[in-house]
């Protein structure tokens, strides 16, 4: 009986597995059956935004370090990709080159401004993240003279496509019967980026450089008492979340053919922290859930906020444009009131509101104290 | 043997010198109190003896070698564990976690398991509690945590940083009680404290630290009936 309960639990967990990877595949086709093709590269753009907010979530949800210029890395694997595969220099070279060469120069920004913030903590290491970021963009704005590097606010264009040997993922292919647009395509390769980096994430948060990037959140003085290299680990942290933002900027210009700094402003850093602390720092089911809902809630009041108002009121009493963002600083709000853990808060936190009456009564006064 | 040496150590904090010259020493398997009012230095010292201060002057020699060019992580793998001022528990880990935490340093698995069973014992409060948020738990069984947690590195030195800070004098007999088993089990004891007399209770000698400097020294016992221990710190 019990077996038979076990079997069933087992069995369930698979087709629900088996759902879910169906429902995955096929959204493509879903949603540009129902919503049309636009929606398909809104969902591109979904998943390019959860590499990144998993990135980030290393930084700030294991780590706790506060980083608010974490765009720059996306800009920098953005502008390494654009540079090294477009007319811009005349290089074109290969996709399995630029993407992780892109990633890596990342990392290796990450360890160039995790290192003099090493001693910084909370709001000081805010600050200097923040001017990083700004850093990083002013640059690429700016480095057009006197020697023209990455052709200044006019961006780069005519970016080299993500090509996978002579499969080009620009272009309408026809296979198995189906045909699959250039946006379906890129769905695919970065749904299987996604699903890497969702592993990934998931092997570090178990790993003992998992459990030290907790220790040190917690606690940096204890943390370097239980024998933590604080200043490599930390460095890690950055690194880490920086490569995951650079392979994210990678697959964004090849994606867009086209990057320019605008792309990569505050309001963007912003976002993707948003998203982290929105969906539950630290766990990656939230994280994941912050991505998406962050990325289509603003797309869904851009479509849906005119159409409501004329059906409501025969005429358009604010600009979509405009309403929508009014409408989501309102639902950021809703949520740290009613949710301050995010909506999908990590494991610890579940834990710590299932705890006996006794100890989450206690939990609800750390959390206060807090 | 002497296991710690420390001679002559200043440690400055910008302009401010908070360490004037210590001199100390403490013997294998021996329990030392540094006993001291607020702001003597005395988890400057501490900080100082983990690596985590760096000493403007002065040598600190621990097993015969100089700590001079060993960090804080690496002085954490030679066997000194420090129990941080304030207890610094992992607030958002378990209890559990919290101590295997303390095994960072180590790779022994199968060992890990066994001293965490050993943990429990010591402390079976933390037993019952171990899938509970550390930052969940009281003062005193976050002293628990705290020290557990260092004792998972399997010191030859713990450094315990006021241990009595903030507790009820219930816990503050458990947690003295709890460290005079652990110095029977021959770890050797670094024990600052405010409170005077019930560390020179437990230890076997003692220093005085005042604004930087050591003004007395001596066997325990002494220090206890000495009139300037006395007017100053126990208020007789």
């Amino acid at each position: 009986m019990n077996m038979l309960a076990q079997m069933s639990r087992k069995h369930r967990a698979w087709l629900a597995f088996a759902a879910l990877a169906m429902l995955l595949l096929s959204l493509p086709f879903i949603t540009d059956a129902l919503l049309g093709r636009g929606w398909v590269r809104i969902l591109d753009f979904a998943l390019l935004y959860i590499v990144l907010a998993l990135g980030l979530n290393i930084v700030v949800g294991y780590a706790g370090l506060l980083d608010l210029g974490y765009i720059a890395f996306f800009a920098v694997g953005a502008y390494c990709y654009a540079l090294l595969g477009s007319p811009q220099f005349g290089l074109h070279l290969p996709f399995w080159i630029v993407l992780p060469a892109g990633a890596l120069l990342a990392g290796f920004f990450g360890v160039l401004l995790g290192a003099p913030t090493l001693k910084l903590r909370g709001d000081y290491l805010a600050i200097v993240t923040l001017g990083f970021g700004e850093i990083i963009r002013i640059f690429l704005n700016n480095l057009n003279a006197p020697l023209n590097i990455t052709n200044g606010p006019q961006g780069i264009s005519m970016i080299d496509p993500i090509r996978i040997g002579e499969f080009s993922l620009a272009s309408t292919h026809e296979l198995f019967g189906l045909t699959f647009p250039s946006v379906h395509l890129h769905y695919y390769l970065f749904l299987c980026i996604t699903l890497l980096v969702i592993f990934v994430s998931l092997r570090l948060e178990d790993s003992r450089i998992g459990r030290a990037w907790m220790a040190i959140r917690e606690d940096e003085v204890a943390a370097a008492a239980m024998g933590i290299n604080t200043r490599n680990i930390k460095l890690l942290a950055f690194a880490m979340g920086a490569t995951f933002g650079g392979a994210a900027g990678g697959l964004f210009a090849g994606f867009q053919g086209f990057v320019s700094p605008e792309s990569f402003g505050l309001t963007e850093s912003i976002m993707v922290l948003c998203m982290v602390v929105l969906g539950g720092m630290g766990n990656i089911g939230g994280v994941v859930f912050g991505g998406v809902l962050l990325v289509l809630l603003p797309e869904a009041l851009r479509h849906g906020a005119g159409p409501v108002q004329q059906a409501l009121f025969g005429k358009m009493f604010i600009d979509p444009e405009s309403l929508r963002m009014l409408l989501f600083g309102l639902a950021l709000i809703a949520v740290m009131l009613w949710r301050p853990a995010g909506l999908w808060p990590s494991r610890q936190r579940r834990r710590e509101l299932s705890a006996d009456d006794d100890a989450a009564q206690r939990g609800t006064v750390y959390d206060a104290a807090k | 043997m002497l296991l710690l040496t420390v001679e002559n150590l200043k440690v400055s904090y910008g302009g401010i010198q908070a360490l004037k010259g210590i001199d100390l020493h403490l013997a294998q398997g021996e329990l030392v109190t540094l006993i001291g009012s607020n702001g003597a230095g005395k988890t400057t010292l501490l900080k100082t003896l983990a690596g985590l201060l760096h000493p403007s002057a002065g040598k600190i020699h621990y097993t015969g070698e100089s700590l001079q060019h060993c960090a804080a992580h690496q002085r954490v793998r030679k066997g000194m564990a420090l129990v941080p001022e304030g207890r610094g528990v992992f607030a958002r880990l378990t209890v559990q976690e919290n101590l295997q935490m303390g095994a960072y340093s180590r790779s022994d698995q199968h060992e890990i398991s066994a001293d965490l069973a050993r943990m429990y014992e010591l402390f079976p409060r933390l037993a019952e509690r171990k899938n509970q948020l550390a930052g969940t738990l009281s003062g005193g069984e976050q002293q628990m945590v705290a020290m557990a947690r260092a004792l998972m590195s399997r010191p030859k030195l713990l450094m315990l940083d006021e241990p009595s800070m903030g507790l009820a004098p219930m816990m503050v007999a458990k947690i003295f009680d709890t460290i005079r088993d652990i110095s029977a089990q021959g770890v050797s004891i670094l024990l600052v404290e405010q409170n005077a007399r019930l560390a020179l209770q437990v230890a076997q000698r003692g220093y005085v630290l005042e604004s930087g400097a050591i003004t007395l020294s001596g066997a325990a016992s002494e220090l206890l009936g000495s009139d300037a221990v006395q007017t100053a710190y126990l208020g007789c």
